[in-house]
């Protein structure tokens, strides 16, 4: 399909505005105005219409195909919230305004429903407080780290590493390191956190450890108490990455757990959608002892009901963003936390859970899963069994993707080879399920008998398998290269 | 429930296939001591009970008054349909391109959106978008540390307030040293600025229009850079790029920018849009997402993700970023919002919002007491002096139904009497009658 | 596969020592091992490189791998045909995919012969 720029013919109108009675350089200086044209496309409004609907029958989602992608959560996005978030007396809302003093009085249902749904993340997570402010998982990864950071700080403690569990999340060593740390590797055993492994690397000079609880293998970490209390000896703070809230939300509180800090992603727990990868939101929420390094603005109530932004925080590590997160999406997940309410959250996680195990003992006589026990939202399972005809956990992929399907997520968490990580959600019909499981054990039966087929799906999409080198090599990154 | 479409029948024989009697027993690893002390939250609602409230919300927000407010952020009329297209769900239910045979839409229009912000920008390589315009310019300064590696960063205190405190709080841990170079009347001062380079500058990093509004060419600053081995990093405003000089004219080699004035509404600061574009020479050090074009196993263009060895899953603490997705849904809608407008729509943007400006600024001006903080030219924005505190002018005139600029000296000590006018194609001419007529009452 | 006349580090790297000069690369099983390289990352002419220290980075598709001088000294010539050609590491990694010539600060010692390294490699293919 041609690209948007190939299908320009100068002279056609868009959607402009009215003229302006004077021409840029008739308002500014020679020097300061670009000599040469931008090069932007001229198309009518069909041409922009078309192409983009062209482009968009060229994509799964979550509406149209079933999308286990394991840890990534790509449950259903209720429509209501976009309803929600398009709301004028949201989207037409200057950020600025609660800096002009007087003028906050201008944006209480804002401030209000920032307000709400911190306090509403406080309850389900059982932490102190909240900030809404990072604007993405990894984000709010780096948030938490600095908080911790600052914390150490200011408590005169010398620490200078972070321990990162091999089951964690691969964002979680890049997000401490650019917060200024050194990161220690932790192997599991047994698909979990050992603590006698733990202790071989514990001492003085660690910061904190994040964890990711249930862990990319979907299990959840039962030696966490004794976790909690080895890393207090040490004052080293325990980080807890929400990308897998969804398993255990109303189940546990990761502040009653003893954890210090938490992310959560919005866009998947709440519901929010992914957007073809983001915008996405992760607030951090911290237990009382961290309160005072979170970013600022926070949003306070006044006795008189009255909300308003608190920039007072010197301890605060600073800015994270240029205002107060993703407001857009916060909003989606307020309004979808309302709907369900606190027993219909615990009944999502619930069948998440269920879901997951399901769908494991449908498949686990087909494939390998190393860790075939009782899982959590997600399990992961191994390509290994079909490595004697020489079919990859790629090609499964590939060959689900010719049967409607989005691919489970593959090649992670790394320490399972040939790894097809399958995370259902709550939100898939059991015919669904079922569907899906037939359909993928029938093409494993296909795989077996003709790896040929295997290597050569998908065969029904706009492409087939891309040439990836030469895309690294060429670095063809735009139409003009 | 809504949303979850087991019934209890379901329940029953998924379990039965689980071999476990209870949904409880799956939660059995999390011990009765581990359990939730509270979870007081309250009950579910109904779709049309969750409406009402967050419609009674957003009520409580005054959007219906006349607003000058920009300070980086700008009120543009939205193509209806970048709405219609961009909330096909095919885009927005989906997820991070991982497999790209399934998501050639979604990798195409980044693709385009690369070549539409490297066309504004004049640069050879985009990246695939970040969070925000402040978060750019501090990736944008982290690209020019690991290249030049050195750790020095000279900074213009005209550019965005809100983006120099980001970066402040980014950088506190990392052992980099911020040198600012102070404002004159609004200005940048070029001759500072050049002087405070040296052989351990990393980069220099300026904003053009700067917050004051006031326009620039860096040409010779940074060609100067240039000269001393120091990357030269532009913040702009991509609405304005239709007809200012680019940063590519002016030998810069990082441009960034807020996107949100390309097909974004304001939503109160966010979801917004971190535009990055770099010379070939500083590609390998840009950070996030890339899209690429190449071919597949019959011959036919198609488009992935690349040069991902450079990110967080493959380098892991050693990444180039701890960043992992991209603004895909923004960049999407700014992309979009381009093609719509094209090059004749946004130069017409543009256009109409400096005329406007200037119009802005004669009416204001010819009230006595007002007068412009700089000489200097100046796009949709200015700056100006009243004869009382800016605060006081937005008490009184937010009354009236104006919001009429931002107050400089929230971040300026000395400029509190200073207001930070903003006009765009939305500000009518009448509008702007009516704020200088009740500014002149309230000076009177 | 494993040429006679070179020197190898445990980690891969090959050098071909002449006088006081060694021409420095990556092996064919390290290649292999990495897959179709499409980027490789050295010091510049006048860098010092240090025995066992990093130098350097490879990356293919889905991998990066840092690279470690075999020997010490300065560097005296890059292979620039790398730059736009990365592919030649996977076609001739000890002729046209050398990487760098080092002008040495001391004599080399540590390094393995051809027989030794050929040891190494068989035991990392199990």
């Amino acid at each position: 399909m041609n690209t948007v720029f190939k299908k320009s013919d100068p002279g056609r109108e868009g959607v402009w505005p009215a003229k302006a009675d004077k021409s840029a350089s008739e308002m500014l200086p020679a020097g300061l105005l670009r000599v040469k044209p931008a090069g932007l496309p001229s198309l009518s409004e069909l041409d922009v219409v078309r192409h983009f609907t062209q482009l968009s029958r060229r994509n799964y989602g979550v509406d149209g195909n079933f999308y286990p992608l394991g840890s990534c959560t790509m449950k259903y996005n209720p429509k209501f919230t976009e309803t929600v978030a398009a709301l004028p007396g949201f989207t037409r809302l200057h950020p600025v305004l609660p800096q002009l003093k007087g003028a906050g009085r201008l944006c209480q249902g804002a401030l209000e429903v920032m307000f709400e749904t911190e306090q509403m993340l406080c309850e389900i997570c059982g932490m102190k407080a909240f900030t809404l402010h990072p604007m993405a998982g990894a984000h709010g990864e780096l948030t938490g780290v600095m908080i911790i950071a600052a914390y150490h700080k200011d408590k005169g403690n010398k620490k200078t590493k972070i321990i990162v569990p091999d089951s964690a999340h691969g964002t979680n060593p890049a997000s401490a390191a650019i917060a200024g740390y050194e990161v220690v590797n932790l192997p599991s055993k047994d698909g979990i956190v050992d603590p006698d492994e733990l202790a071989k690397v514990l001492d003085d000079s660690v910061a904190g450890m994040m964890m990711t609880c249930p862990n990319t293998l979907g299990l959840f970490e039962k030696n966490l108490p004794k976790i909690v209390e080895m890393l207090r000896k040490v004052d080293a703070l325990l980080y807890y990455d929400g990308a897998n809230l969804n398993a255990i939300m109303g189940k546990m509180r990761v502040g009653d757990a003893g954890f210090d800090v938490v992310h959560l992603n919005l866009h998947k727990t709440f519901a929010t959608p992914h957007g073809g990868g983001g915008p996405g939101a992760g607030p951090v929420g911290v237990s009382e002892r961290l309160v005072p390094y979170l970013p600022i603005s926070r949003v306070e109530k006044l006795e008189d009901g009255q909300f308003f932004l608190n920039y007072d925080f010197p301890k605060s590590i600073g800015y994270v963003a240029p205002f107060y997160g993703n407001f857009g999406v916060v909003l989606k997940a307020y309004a979808y936390i309302l709907r369900l309410g606190g027993k219909g959250l615990t009944r999502a996680t619930e069948n998440a859970v269920l879901a997951a195990n399901y769908l494991r003992k449908r498949l686990d006589s087909v494939l390998d899963v190393p860790y075939d026990r009782i899982c959590m939202h997600e399990f992961v399972a191994s390509a290994c069994n079909l490595s004697g005809c020489h079919v990859r956990a790629l090609d499964i992929a590939k060959m689900l993707l010719d049967r409607g399907y989005h691919a489970p997520t593959i090649y992670f968490p790394l320490i399972v080879k040939e790894a097809l990580m399958f995370e259902p959600t709550e939100t898939e019909s059991l015919d669904t399920l079922d569907q899906f499981a037939d359909d993928l054990i029938a093409l494993l039966a296909e795989a077996r008998a003709n790896p040929e087929l295997a290597h050569n799906a998908p065969t029904t999409l706009p492409v087939t398998r891309l040439d990836e080198t030469r895309a690294a090599r060429n670095m063809e990154l735009t139409d003009d290269l | 429930m809504p949303y979850v479409p087991h019934t209890p029948e379901d329940i029953r024989r998924m379990l039965g296939v689980i071999g476990e009697p209870t949904v409880a027993a799956l939660f059995a690893e999390i011990t009765p001591a581990m359990r939730p002390k509270s979870f007081d939250l309250p009950d579910g609602k109904s779709e049309m009970a969750v409406l009402a409230q967050l419609e009674d919300l957003a009520r409580k927000n005054a959007v219906s008054h006349v607003s000058f407010l920009g300070a980086g952020f700008y009120d543009h009329h939205i193509p209806a349909a970048v709405d219609a297209l961009s909330m096909r769900s095919e885009f927005y239910t989906a997820y991070t391109p991982y497999q790209p045979e399934a998501s050639q839409g979604t990798l195409q229009a980044i693709f385009e959106y690369q070549t539409a912000v490297t066309r504004l920008t004049g640069l050879t390589f985009a990246n695939a978008s970040v969070y925000d315009g402040g978060t750019a310019l501090f990736e944008a300064a982290m690209m020019a540390v690991r290249h030049t590696d050195r750790r020095k960063l000279v900074v213009c205190e005209a550019l965005n307030p809100i983006y120099r405190v980001m970066l402040g709080s980014y950088t506190a841990n990392l052992n980099l040293e911020l040198v600012t170079i102070a404002h004159k009347d609004g200005n940048c001062d070029l001759a500072a600025l050049t002087a405070a380079l040296d052989e351990n500058t990393a980069a220099v990093l300026v904003q053009n229009p700067n917050f004051f509004g006031t326009l620039n060419d860096f040409s010779a600053l940074f060609a100067a850079a240039k000269e001393k081995g120091v990357v030269s990093v532009i913040s702009v405003y991509p609405v304005l790029q239709s007809v200012l000089k680019s940063p590519g004219e002016m030998g810069a080699d990082v441009a960034v920018a807020e996107g949100q004035s390309l097909g974004l509404p304001l939503s109160f600061g966010g979801p917004y849009l971190g535009i990055m574009t770099c010379t070939k020479g500083m590609v390998r050090q840009m950070p996030g997402r890339m899209v690429g074009r190449t071919v597949d196993t019959q011959g036919r263009t198609g488009y992935v993700l690349t040069l991902q060895a450079r990110e967080q899953h493959i380098r892991r603490q050693k990444a180039t970023s701890n960043i992992c997705s991209n603004q895909a849904l923004c960049a999407l809608r700014s992309l979009m919002h381009l093609c719509l407008l094209g090059e004749e729509g946004l130069k017409r943007t543009a256009e109409i919002g400096i005329e406007r400006a200037h119009y802005a600024a004669e009416r204001l001006t010819a009230i006595p007491g007002v007068a412009l903080l700089s000489t200097a030219p100046f796009g949709n924005e200015f700056a100006i002096t009243l004869p009382v505190n800016a605060y006081q002018a937005i008490d009184k005139l937010t009354a009236r139904g104006f919001v009429p600029g931002f107050p400089l000296g929230r971040y300026y000590p000395g400029l509190e009497n200073a207001l930070l006018v903003a006009c765009t194609e939305k500000t009518s001419k009448e509008q702007i009658g009516v704020f200088a007529e009740l500014l002149r009452g309230m000076l009177a | 596969m494993i040429p006679k006349d070179l020197k190898y580090a445990k980690s891969h790297e090959w050098a071909k020592i002449e006088g006081d000069v060694a021409t420095v690369g990556i092996t064919h099983f390290a290649q292999e091992q990495l897959g179709d390289l499409t980027y490789v990352d050295l010091p510049k002419v006048g860098a010092t490189v240090t025995m066992g220290a990093e130098m350097g980075s490879v990356e293919s598709v889905k991998a990066a791998s840092e690279l470690y001088s075999p020997v010490s000294g300065t560097v005296t010539e890059v292979n620039a045909a790398l730059e736009n050609a990365p592919e030649s590491i996977n076609q001739e990694p000890y002729g046209a995919g050398w990487m760098l010539k080092v002008k040495l600060s001391g004599p080399v010692d540590g390094l393995l012969d051809a027989a030794a390294y050929e040891q190494v490699c068989a035991e990392e293919a199990h």
